[in-house]
């Protein structure tokens, strides 16, 4: 993924992921602070970045959660830097807390810059939920911009430092997953020299914002200046002809969706199609221009309706007030999942009466009769080795002791895997990151109420320093009655292993101090109990344990790094393991393959016993405490 | 050597962790570099071990065109797995699809555990060779075991792509990519891989 030249090299033509497009118009920018809290789809700009970071003079890092990432970023910006801060949507919330606060301060008198990069993802594919960060920007009075394809997300970004430091503000760039995981062809610019920053603090513009009404004004003045930019952007295109009776309204994704399904039913020349890629503050008066001509208007975005209920308002008491904007609102397009070019031409196709040919009827049967006969899915389970398995199975046995009637809290990561239906199922509620000790105070309180059921809650170690600490000190200020496990692998496992404060080494790969989990938790006054997972009895064991002690709360830290971490520092397998083929019931049994789930092991189809694939088998051990007739056994590998 | 179709709709698909996002992107680099505007659409995240992933690549002399390819859209699908390219042609297929697959077969998770039942392979074959203008299947996996190294059945596939001669890259290319590409102590093992691929079908 490293910035391959091209046979164009002398054009500088290079072909990049979405999120790589966005550090090389940063880095052309001559960003000089980065910081960001690792997720889905946002996780590699801070990556690449680091990559950079010793060479060009850059402070990357990756802060254990959005907020501390923005505030750190917003710093810098004071002390006259070029800032970044990057995060999921779902980090957003977390950063909202500081950044609605910014955008009424400014960035003070510094000359300093603040880009704050959000990654949305329409349709969840790795997410809890698609929420649209869009809405924000209007919330905290920031403005925001939308690149429509990789190559303009490398000029939009550059032109977002601008644009932050001639109106002394924070500017939001949106991103979406099909923007920062799609790649394609970027010219780039030029890097400027690498320089170390020249850091002047000066508080004295930035100041607190207890003058929360003064600056609410001040921050409406600077919004309507950068209006007056949007509304002639060269980042807004428009495309088709002049007398367009059809408009199509489109940002980020929507706008190739829209593009080809025009393309696909011919009507590039009779249907016009406005790209906006400014979004707010909302260029109202490029929209009513737009607008006039029209007979209709079909807006094309992901995920909610904001452009659509913009454009709605933009047209409001004009004269093309009457003209309808069709979209989500309207269930031309429908509210939930991303614009895909399927959606673009439903929706063209029910306002035009224009079809596509597709696939036709015999092949379209054929498909899916064969399909309903034959497509099995391919469950998500936990990796060969993981020690979540093992803990989830602990868990279930614990659970199981007590008659089944624990409540469990669950958190972020790729324990989170358990919900689906290869996991053990255990967790009852699961949001945020850091709910899983929140949910659980509120819990553990409840025997106040009449309800007395043990509360688990669940988190892994960068969950951990991300969020849960402010909610465990409530806890057990608190009093709240629950254990609190952390799963402690080592690793910020579910985005690519970025650096966490528990893992001894920084974003660029330096040593950092290291912080302890079990101590930190030891020093919060509480009993702390460690285990390891794949000792599955000793395990249960424990977990028992701090269920039984019953009052207050109680911490149990299960702690074996991440196999992919033990990969890396250890190509050896720790054991190998076997099934002894004579004592193994098989069918009678099947406890290993078809209740433990470990994607290495599975039933022979010619034994009817169980069997380890020896290529997928990393070795761990942890079959062999959970086969109930000792029928797996391990022997030590020599080093 | 040009595209059948402009837009051309291609598809590298697999099972997470067999490599289809290195090929998908090895192509486009190639086809980049020969002038075709380009976009690859992949999403990557918990599906990554074990789980179904795909990439798609948009290839055009026109303009960009988006990542997402339309529904029943595919000109060419490759794939590391051949249940994977069932799964790809029930929302890409169409009669004209050409497919290229991997025999080997990766056993879902639910299978494993003998919860679900994988579908009997010569049927499966039969049923992809239905929905196929023209299906070719490759014993990729099976190469790069005897070549010691199951890692390369990607490149082995990529291979195969190439002597089936259904994308305008040449051996060449490949060559100079990966040499500029992968470390230089895997080169001669990924060209071997590469030979053997082309060989299965010519
Ligand atoms: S030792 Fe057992 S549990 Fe561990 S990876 Fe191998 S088969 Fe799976
Ligand atoms: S748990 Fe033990 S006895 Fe049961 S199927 Fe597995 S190896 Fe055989």
């Amino acid at each position: 993924m490293s910035e391959q030249k091209t046979k164009t090299a002398e054009t500088q033509k290079v072909f990049l992921l979405g999120n790589e497009a966005l550090v090389r118009g940063a880095l052309e920018a001559g960003v000089d602070y980065a910081s960001a809290y690792p997720g889905t789809p946002s996780s590699e700009i801070i990556e690449r970045l680091s990559h950079e970071a010793k060479k060009r003079g850059i402070h990357v890092e990756w802060s254990s959660n959005e907020k501390v990432a923005c505030e750190g970023a917003g710093a810098a910006a004071v002390a006259g830097l070029g800032s970044l801060a990057a995060m999921k949507n779902a980090g957003l919330a977390v950063a909202l807390d500081f950044l609605t606060h910014c955008s009424l301060t400014g960035l003070g008198d510094q000359g300093g810059s603040m880009v704050v990069v959000v990654c949305d993802d329409p349709d969840a594919h790795s997410s809890g939920d698609e929420t649209d960060s869009r809405w924000q920007a209007r919330f905290a009075y920031a403005p925001m911009l939308e690149p429509t394809n990789v190559a303009e997300a490398r000029e939009m970004i550059r032109y977002c430092f601008d644009l932050s430091r001639e109106y002394d503000c924070y500017v939001f760039l949106r991103s979406y997953t099909r923007l920062s995981h799609g790649s394609s062809i970027v010219e780039l610019g030029p890097l400027p020299e690498a320089k170390k920053g020249q850091a002047h603090p000066d508080c004295s513009a930035a100041v607190n914002p207890y003058l929360g009404k003064v600056h609410h004004v001040m921050a409406l003045e600077r919004l309507a200046k950068i209006k007056e930019v949007f509304e002639t952007s060269k980042f807004n295109e428009y495309f088709g002809p002049e007398d367009a009776e059809l408009l199509v309204i489109a940002s980020g994704n929507g706008v190739s969706c829209g593009r080809e399904a025009l393309e696909m039913l011919g009507l590039e020349d009779q249907v016009g199609l406005l790209k906006l890629a400014t979004l707010w503050p909302f260029p109202t008066e490029l929209v009513r221009a737009r607008a006039k001509q029209a007979k209709q208007i079909l807006v094309l975005e992901e995920v909610d309706p904001v452009v659509e209920v913009l454009v709605k308002d933009a047209l409001n008491g004009t004269e093309a007030a009457s003209v309808p904007v069709l979209g989500k609102e309207s269930g031309h397009v429908p509210m939930a999942g991303e614009i895909t070019p399927d959606r673009a031409l439903d929706a063209l196709g029910k306002l035009t009466g224009k079809t596509h040919q597709g696939p036709g009827e015999a092949y379209q049967a054929k498909l899916k009769q064969i399909t309903d006969e034959m497509l099995i899915s391919r469950g998500l389970t936990w990796c060969p080795g993981c020690p979540h398995r093992a803990s989830f199975w602990a868990l279930d046995k614990a659970v199981k002791a007590e008659g089944g009637e624990v409540y469990v809290t669950g958190d972020i990561g790729c324990y989170t895997l358990d919900v689906f239906p290869e996991g053990k199922c255990q967790m009852n509620m699961l949001h945020a990151m850091g709910s899983s000790i929140g949910l659980a105070s509120g819990l553990g309180q409840m025997h106040k109420f009449g309800w007395d059921k043990p509360v688990v809650s669940i988190c892994g170690d960068s969950t951990f320093y991300h969020a849960v600490l402010p909610g465990l000190v409530s806890a057990i200020y608190n009093q709240a009655n629950l254990v609190h496990v952390v799963l402690d692998n080592s690793a910020t496992a579910m985005t690519g292993f970025q650096a966490h404060a528990g893992v001894g080494y920084n974003a660029m790969g330096e040593a950092a101090p290291k912080i302890d989990v079990v101590k930190l938790c030891e020093a919060l006054g509480v009993p702390v109990t460690v285990a390891d997972p794949f000792d599955i009895r000793g395990a249960t064991k424990a977990l028992r344990g701090v269920m039984a002690e019953g009052q207050g709360v109680r911490i149990l830290v299960l702690r074996r790094a991440c196999e992919l971490v033990r990969m890396k520092a250890d190509k050896n397998k720790p054991y190998k393991v076997v099934v002894n083929q004579d004592k193994c019931k098989g069918e009678e049994c099947g406890t290993c393959y078809s209740k433990f789930r470990c994607p290495a092991l599975l039933k022979d189809p010619v034994t009817g016993k169980a069997s380890i694939r020896e290529d997928a088998c990393p070795g761990c051990g942890a079959c062999a405490s959970v086969c109930p007739f000792k029928a797996i056994e391990i022997q030590e590998v020599a080093k | 050597m040009s595209l059948a179709t402009d837009p051309y709709n291609l598809i590298v698909c697999g099972v997470g962790g067999q490599g289809n996002i290195l090929i998908a992107r090895l192509i486009g680099r190639i086809l980049a570099e020969n002038g075709y505007h380009l976009a690859i659409g992949e999403t990557f995240g918990a599906a990554q071990r074990g789980g179904s992933v795909f990439s798609s690549l948009r290839i055009s002399k026109k303009h960009a065109y988006g990542p997402l390819i339309p529904k029943g859209g595919a000109n060419l699908i490759v794939s590391l797995e051949p249940l994977e390219t069932l799964r790809l042609l029930s929302n890409f297929g169409n009669e004209n699809v050409v497919t290229l697959s991997n025999t080997q077969t990766a056993m879902p998770v639910g299978v494993l555990a003998g919860r679900a039942e994988y579908p009997d392979v010569d049927k499966l074959r039969r049923a992809i060779q239905e929905l196929s203008a023209k299906a070719l299947f490759t014993p990729a996996t099976d190469i790069a075991v005897e070549l010691g190294a199951p890692i390369v059945s990607n490149i082995v596939l990529l291979g195969a792509l190439l002597g089936a001669k259904l994308l305008p890259i040449s051996e060449e290319e490949v060559k100079q990519d990966m040499a500029s590409t992968f470390p230089p102590s895997k080169l001669e093992l990924n060209y071997q891989a590469l030979q053997r691929g082309i060989e299965t079908v010519a």
